[in-house]
């Protein structure tokens, strides 16, 4: 009886593995369109003022999607990770403020 | 390390999720996790310096002049897909599958390689083609400073993945080596999120102007 629940909660997640490979697949398809555009902007010459904030935006999501999707940060218990990288990304953002507008100004 | 935690895991035991089974293994992915948060301030105050000091190249090239697209779509094509191979890897992990584990981990590997060969001859390049050196600039120092040490990262990466690969090769998949291989791919993502950053900010809006 242990033994038939431990082979079907087996299979089980062995199917769950299986979905989860199928997401990170699109999840690399769609990185891999951000980077096409990202580069296609900037070879096709695009007023920078535009190219500019798009191909950052892109980053921003395509970082994202590698940390959400292939650092499972969609799953459970990824609180205090979570906790750590924001809090990370929030002084990183101060950092490069302060330099690029005050420090070497 | 207890015997239970180097008792060899096979496909179709349990647990599922053999990185976090332990105490050690959970401590493991939080402390990890904890570099991470560390790791992105360190790699922001490089590309601040960068940012500010992109302009000042005294009479060598600027950043428009010195750049070619062609190599750095590649290497991203290639630290990219390196990504992926090592999302295959925890995928086997999670199956408990060692030898395809092992296998995709290698591949990263292969691929980490050939990234750093690429940076290296893109170096070289710009030292002996165009001038661009350490010295020549705050441009050069800025630049060198922060691609280096992303390429240094993804140097460490390999040596510490193809160190564990070698350690575990005959142990097998266990409670107390899942851990070392999740925690290893997290940091390897992590390389390539610092990427993602670097072909933006330093090539395209560099291409840009």
């Amino acid at each position: 009886m242990a033994r038939d629940t431990n082979s079907t909660s087996t299979e089980f997640y062995r199917k769950k593995n299986k979905e989860e490979m199928k997401y990170q697949l699109v999840t690399f398809a769609a990185m891999i369109v951000f980077t096409l555009v990202s580069f296609g902007l900037v070879i096709g010459e695009f007023h920078p003022m535009f190219t500019i904030p798009v191909i950052i935006l892109l980053a921003c999501v395509q970082v994202a999607f590698q940390l959400y999707y292939f650092m499972h940060m969609n799953h459970k218990g990824h609180g205090l990770p979570a906790l750590f990288l924001y809090s990370g990304v929030f002084v990183a953002i101060l950092t490069i403020l302060a330099m690029v507008t005050i420090v070497w100004w | 390390m207890s015997a239970e935690e180097l008792k060899q895991l096979k496909p179709g035991q349990s647990p599922h999720e053999p990185e976090k089974a332990t105490l050690e293994g959970k401590n493991k992915f939080l402390g990890f996790w904890f570099f991470l948060g560390g790791e992105t301030v360190l790699f922001a105050s490089l590309f601040g310096t960068y940012l500010a000091l992109k302009d000042s190249n005294l009479d060598g090239k600027p950043a428009e002049e010195l750049f070619g697209l062609e190599l750095v779509f590649i290497m991203t094509m290639i630290l990219l897909t390196s990504s992926l191979t090592s999302v295959y890897a925890i995928y086997h992990m999670k199956n408990l599958d060692f030898q395809k584990m092992q296998l995709w981990m290698g591949i990263t590997v292969l691929l980490g390689l050939s990234f750093l060969g690429l940076e290296i001859f893109e170096f070289y390049e710009y030292v002996h083609h165009d001038g661009h050196t350490f010295t020549s600039s705050a441009f050069g120092s800025a630049f060198y400073t922060l691609v280096g040490f992303h390429g240094a990262h993804v140097a460490f990466g390999l040596l510490w993945i193809v160190t564990l690969m070698v350690r575990n090769a005959r142990r097998g998949l266990n409670l107390y080596n899942a851990p070392k291989y999740y925690v290893a791919s997290l940091y390897w993502h992590f390389i390539d999120v610092v990427w993602v950053f670097i072909f933006t900010v330093v090539y395209l809006m560099g291409k840009v102007g």
